[in-house]
Protein backbone atom coordinates (compact mmCIF):
# COMPACT_ATOMS: atom_id res chain seq x y z
CA UNK A 1 0.00 0.00 0.00
CA UNK A 2 1.14 3.28 -0.91
CA UNK A 3 1.75 5.93 2.33
CA UNK A 4 -0.60 8.85 2.25
CA UNK A 5 2.36 10.69 4.01
CA UNK A 6 2.96 11.47 0.13
CA UNK A 7 0.09 13.82 -0.08
CA UNK A 8 1.52 17.27 -0.78
CA UNK A 9 4.77 16.30 -1.71
CA UNK A 10 6.57 18.55 -4.50
CA UNK A 11 8.79 17.47 -6.77
CA UNK A 12 11.65 19.67 -7.55
CA UNK A 13 10.21 22.18 -10.76
CA UNK A 14 12.27 21.64 -13.85
CA UNK A 15 12.19 24.02 -17.10
CA UNK A 16 12.40 21.52 -20.34
CA UNK A 17 12.98 23.05 -24.06
CA UNK A 18 9.61 22.24 -26.33
CA UNK A 19 12.11 21.39 -29.40
CA UNK A 20 11.46 21.03 -33.20
CA UNK A 21 12.08 17.87 -33.71
CA UNK A 22 10.33 16.33 -30.78
CA UNK A 23 6.95 17.92 -32.08
CA UNK A 24 7.62 16.55 -35.49
CA UNK A 25 8.73 12.67 -34.18
CA UNK A 26 5.57 13.53 -31.84
CA UNK A 27 3.46 14.35 -35.01
CA UNK A 28 4.63 11.37 -36.88
CA UNK A 29 4.26 8.75 -34.14
CA UNK A 30 -0.15 10.21 -34.06
CA UNK A 31 -0.14 10.27 -37.79
CA UNK A 32 -0.46 13.96 -37.84
CA UNK A 33 -0.09 15.56 -40.97
CA UNK A 34 -1.13 18.98 -41.04
CA UNK A 35 1.79 21.58 -41.44
CA UNK A 36 1.10 23.23 -37.86
CA UNK A 37 1.72 20.64 -36.42
CA UNK A 38 4.44 18.32 -38.34
CA UNK A 39 6.00 21.38 -40.76
CA UNK A 40 7.94 24.11 -39.18
CA UNK A 41 7.69 25.90 -42.76
CA UNK A 42 3.89 25.65 -43.08
CA UNK A 43 3.55 26.98 -39.03
CA UNK A 44 5.59 30.39 -40.00
CA UNK A 45 3.28 30.16 -42.99
CA UNK A 46 0.36 30.09 -40.85
CA UNK A 47 1.50 33.14 -39.07
CA UNK A 48 2.97 30.85 -35.86
CA UNK A 49 5.86 31.39 -33.87
CA UNK A 50 6.91 27.62 -34.75
CA UNK A 51 5.05 24.37 -34.72
CA UNK A 52 1.95 23.91 -32.16
CA UNK A 53 2.27 21.54 -29.38
CA UNK A 54 -0.73 19.53 -29.75
CA UNK A 55 -3.26 19.27 -26.72
CA UNK A 56 -1.38 16.31 -24.79
CA UNK A 57 1.72 17.90 -24.98
CA UNK A 58 1.55 18.83 -21.09
CA UNK A 59 1.41 15.26 -20.40
CA UNK A 60 4.93 14.69 -22.19
CA UNK A 61 6.41 17.72 -20.66
CA UNK A 62 4.91 16.12 -17.51
CA UNK A 63 6.81 12.92 -18.14
CA UNK A 64 10.18 14.65 -19.30
CA UNK A 65 10.13 16.64 -15.72
CA UNK A 66 9.40 13.43 -14.11
CA UNK A 67 10.86 9.87 -14.83
CA UNK A 68 8.15 7.61 -14.12
CA UNK A 69 10.97 4.89 -12.35
CA UNK A 70 11.80 7.63 -9.88
CA UNK A 71 7.86 8.28 -9.45
CA UNK A 72 7.51 4.77 -8.41
CA UNK A 73 10.01 4.38 -6.46
CA UNK A 74 9.02 8.00 -4.44
CA UNK A 75 5.81 5.73 -3.80
CA UNK A 76 7.70 2.45 -2.77
CA UNK A 77 5.98 -0.12 -5.50
CA UNK A 78 6.62 -1.61 -8.68
CA UNK A 79 6.14 -0.49 -12.29
CA UNK A 80 3.96 -3.15 -13.09
CA UNK A 81 1.20 -2.03 -10.54
CA UNK A 82 0.82 0.99 -12.54
CA UNK A 83 -1.78 2.24 -15.23
CA UNK A 84 -3.07 5.67 -16.24
CA UNK A 85 -6.02 6.57 -14.82
CA UNK A 86 -6.73 9.70 -15.92
CA UNK A 87 -5.51 12.72 -17.67
CA UNK A 88 -7.08 16.60 -17.45
CA UNK A 89 -5.93 18.99 -19.17
CA UNK A 90 -7.16 22.85 -18.99
CA UNK A 91 -5.36 25.55 -21.46
CA UNK A 92 -4.57 29.04 -21.21
CA UNK A 93 -2.14 29.55 -23.74
CA UNK A 94 -0.82 27.47 -26.47
CA UNK A 95 2.63 26.18 -26.59
CA UNK A 96 4.99 26.26 -29.32
CA UNK A 97 8.58 25.06 -30.67
CA UNK A 98 11.10 27.56 -28.70
CA UNK A 99 9.19 27.55 -25.92
CA UNK A 100 10.85 27.13 -22.64
CA UNK A 101 8.27 25.70 -20.24
CA UNK A 102 8.70 24.81 -16.08
CA UNK A 103 6.91 22.06 -14.79
CA UNK A 104 5.70 22.11 -11.19
CA UNK A 105 4.83 18.60 -9.81
CA UNK A 106 2.76 17.97 -6.59
CA UNK A 107 0.63 14.98 -4.99
CA UNK A 108 -2.53 16.36 -4.17
CA UNK A 109 -4.09 13.36 -3.13
CA UNK A 110 -4.21 9.00 -2.19
CA UNK A 111 -7.42 7.71 -2.94
CA UNK A 112 -8.32 3.70 -1.52
CA UNK A 113 -10.51 2.15 -4.16
CA UNK A 114 -12.04 -1.33 -3.94
CA UNK A 115 -11.29 -1.84 -0.30
CA UNK A 116 -7.88 -1.24 -1.18
CA UNK A 117 -7.05 -3.05 -4.14
CA UNK A 118 -7.04 -0.13 -5.64
CA UNK A 119 -5.27 3.35 -5.08
CA UNK A 120 -5.28 6.33 -7.07
CA UNK A 121 -2.43 8.38 -7.06
CA UNK A 122 -3.70 12.23 -8.27
CA UNK A 123 -0.97 14.66 -9.00
CA UNK A 124 -1.35 18.20 -10.01
CA UNK A 125 0.81 20.42 -12.64
CA UNK A 126 1.85 23.26 -13.60
CA UNK A 127 2.89 24.46 -16.82
CA UNK A 128 4.58 28.12 -16.57
CA UNK A 129 6.61 29.13 -19.90
CA UNK A 130 9.72 31.39 -20.15
CA UNK A 131 7.34 34.34 -19.82
CA UNK A 132 5.77 33.84 -16.52
CA UNK A 133 2.86 32.69 -18.51
CA UNK A 134 0.77 29.48 -16.78
CA UNK A 135 -0.11 28.09 -19.97
CA UNK A 136 -1.65 25.01 -19.09
CA UNK A 137 -2.63 22.88 -16.04
CA UNK A 138 -3.06 19.42 -15.82
CA UNK A 139 -4.52 16.68 -12.93
CA UNK A 140 -3.12 13.35 -13.37
CA UNK A 141 -4.81 9.95 -11.73
CA UNK A 142 -2.21 6.96 -11.15
CA UNK A 143 -4.01 3.73 -10.76
CA UNK A 144 -2.35 1.19 -9.09
CA UNK A 145 -3.31 -2.48 -9.22
CA UNK A 146 -2.31 -4.18 -6.15
CA UNK A 147 -4.04 -7.35 -6.57
CA UNK B 1 -10.97 25.76 -42.01
CA UNK B 2 -13.89 26.86 -41.28
CA UNK B 3 -14.78 27.19 -37.55
CA UNK B 4 -18.25 25.88 -35.89
CA UNK B 5 -20.10 28.92 -34.61
CA UNK B 6 -21.89 28.68 -31.33
CA UNK B 7 -25.40 29.70 -32.66
CA UNK B 8 -24.88 26.98 -35.17
CA UNK B 9 -24.74 24.39 -33.10
CA UNK B 10 -27.45 22.16 -30.90
CA UNK B 11 -26.72 20.11 -28.17
CA UNK B 12 -26.71 16.53 -29.65
CA UNK B 13 -24.96 17.30 -32.61
CA UNK B 14 -22.04 15.22 -33.52
CA UNK B 15 -18.54 16.07 -34.93
CA UNK B 16 -17.33 14.22 -37.53
CA UNK B 17 -15.66 10.84 -36.34
CA UNK B 18 -11.83 9.80 -36.47
CA UNK B 19 -10.90 6.32 -37.37
CA UNK B 20 -7.27 4.99 -37.22
CA UNK B 21 -5.18 2.36 -38.55
CA UNK B 22 -4.63 -0.45 -36.42
CA UNK B 23 -2.49 0.25 -33.90
CA UNK B 24 0.56 -2.06 -34.27
CA UNK B 25 4.06 -2.61 -31.89
CA UNK B 26 5.58 -0.21 -34.30
CA UNK B 27 3.04 2.10 -33.58
CA UNK B 28 3.60 1.79 -29.82
CA UNK B 29 8.00 2.28 -30.15
CA UNK B 30 7.19 4.94 -31.77
CA UNK B 31 5.09 6.95 -29.63
CA UNK B 32 7.13 5.10 -26.94
CA UNK B 33 10.17 7.21 -27.73
CA UNK B 34 8.20 10.48 -29.10
CA UNK B 35 5.87 11.01 -26.10
CA UNK B 36 8.40 9.65 -23.59
CA UNK B 37 6.31 7.97 -21.84
CA UNK B 38 8.85 4.91 -21.76
CA UNK B 39 6.68 2.32 -19.67
CA UNK B 40 7.55 -0.84 -20.80
CA UNK B 41 4.26 -2.09 -20.46
CA UNK B 42 3.38 -1.06 -24.19
CA UNK B 43 6.87 -1.96 -26.12
CA UNK B 44 8.33 -5.22 -24.18
CA UNK B 45 6.13 -8.37 -24.21
CA UNK B 46 8.16 -10.11 -21.09
CA UNK B 47 7.14 -6.85 -19.03
CA UNK B 48 3.97 -6.93 -20.00
CA UNK B 49 3.59 -10.58 -19.13
CA UNK B 50 5.13 -10.18 -15.70
CA UNK B 51 2.54 -7.49 -15.12
CA UNK B 52 -0.07 -9.84 -15.46
CA UNK B 53 -1.07 -9.23 -19.18
CA UNK B 54 -1.14 -11.50 -22.30
CA UNK B 55 0.24 -8.64 -24.44
CA UNK B 56 1.59 -5.11 -24.60
CA UNK B 57 -1.31 -2.84 -24.48
CA UNK B 58 -1.65 1.20 -26.74
CA UNK B 59 -0.53 3.81 -24.37
CA UNK B 60 -3.76 5.35 -23.38
CA UNK B 61 -2.52 8.73 -24.11
CA UNK B 62 -2.09 7.69 -27.56
CA UNK B 63 -6.15 7.18 -28.09
CA UNK B 64 -6.00 10.30 -26.44
CA UNK B 65 -3.84 12.18 -29.26
CA UNK B 66 -6.23 10.85 -31.71
CA UNK B 67 -9.12 12.39 -30.22
CA UNK B 68 -7.23 15.34 -29.58
CA UNK B 69 -6.72 15.36 -33.24
CA UNK B 70 -10.48 14.82 -34.10
CA UNK B 71 -11.81 17.75 -31.86
CA UNK B 72 -8.90 19.89 -33.82
CA UNK B 73 -9.97 18.74 -37.38
CA UNK B 74 -13.52 20.31 -35.88
CA UNK B 75 -12.07 23.81 -34.38
CA UNK B 76 -8.86 25.66 -34.14
CA UNK B 77 -6.91 24.07 -30.92
CA UNK B 78 -6.65 27.32 -29.45
CA UNK B 79 -10.54 27.91 -28.88
CA UNK B 80 -10.24 24.38 -26.39
CA UNK B 81 -10.17 25.32 -22.77
CA UNK B 82 -10.00 22.06 -20.88
CA UNK B 83 -9.95 18.31 -22.10
CA UNK B 84 -10.03 15.63 -19.43
CA UNK B 85 -9.49 11.83 -20.81
CA UNK B 86 -10.58 8.92 -18.38
CA UNK B 87 -9.19 5.62 -19.85
CA UNK B 88 -11.95 3.03 -18.81
CA UNK B 89 -10.27 0.31 -20.60
CA UNK B 90 -7.46 -0.74 -22.34
CA UNK B 91 -6.75 -0.80 -26.28
CA UNK B 92 -5.01 -4.30 -27.80
CA UNK B 93 -2.53 -4.92 -30.63
CA UNK B 94 -4.48 -4.92 -34.08
CA UNK B 95 -7.41 -2.61 -32.64
CA UNK B 96 -8.39 0.20 -34.66
CA UNK B 97 -9.22 3.23 -32.41
CA UNK B 98 -12.47 5.11 -33.01
CA UNK B 99 -12.82 8.63 -31.85
CA UNK B 100 -16.51 10.23 -31.73
CA UNK B 101 -18.26 13.39 -29.86
CA UNK B 102 -21.22 14.93 -29.79
CA UNK B 103 -22.13 18.54 -28.54
CA UNK B 104 -23.98 17.83 -24.97
CA UNK B 105 -24.26 22.11 -23.41
CA UNK B 106 -24.49 25.46 -24.52
CA UNK B 107 -23.44 28.12 -22.40
CA UNK B 108 -22.33 31.63 -21.71
CA UNK B 109 -19.91 32.78 -19.03
CA UNK B 110 -18.07 36.08 -18.08
CA UNK B 111 -19.22 37.12 -21.31
CA UNK B 112 -17.76 33.82 -24.10
CA UNK B 113 -20.11 31.52 -25.14
CA UNK B 114 -19.53 27.74 -24.85
CA UNK B 115 -20.10 24.47 -25.68
CA UNK B 116 -19.46 21.05 -23.74
CA UNK B 117 -18.48 17.76 -25.43
CA UNK B 118 -18.81 14.10 -24.57
CA UNK B 119 -15.85 12.53 -26.22
CA UNK B 120 -14.88 8.82 -26.52
CA UNK B 121 -12.73 6.50 -28.42
CA UNK B 122 -14.31 2.98 -28.79
CA UNK B 123 -12.49 -0.39 -30.29
CA UNK B 124 -14.34 -3.20 -31.53
CA UNK B 125 -14.49 -4.82 -28.05
CA UNK B 126 -16.17 -1.18 -26.85
CA UNK B 127 -15.31 2.10 -25.10
CA UNK B 128 -11.51 2.80 -23.91
CA UNK B 129 -12.11 6.57 -23.26
CA UNK B 130 -14.35 8.79 -22.01
CA UNK B 131 -13.70 12.80 -22.64
CA UNK B 132 -15.10 16.03 -21.84
CA UNK B 133 -14.18 19.43 -23.98
CA UNK B 134 -14.90 22.23 -23.38
CA UNK B 135 -14.65 24.56 -26.53
CA UNK B 136 -14.74 28.68 -26.69
CA UNK B 137 -17.06 29.52 -30.03
CA UNK B 138 -18.16 33.22 -31.46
Amino acid sequence: MIDKKHIGYNFTAVTVPVEEGRLRFLAKSLGESRGIYSNPDAAKAAGLPGLLAPPTFPFMLEIDALDLVDFIELLGEPLQKLLHGEENFSYYSPIYAGDIITVRKKITDIIDKKGGSLQFVISDNTFTNQDGVIVAETRTNYVFRHQ
Amino acid sequence: MTQPTFDSLTVGDEIPTLTTHPVSRHTLALYCGASGDHNPIHVDLDFAKSSGLDDVIAHGMLSAGYLAQMLTNWVDQTAVRSFKNRFTAMTQIGDCVICSGKIVEKFEEDGEKFVRLELQTNTSKGQTILAEAVVVLA
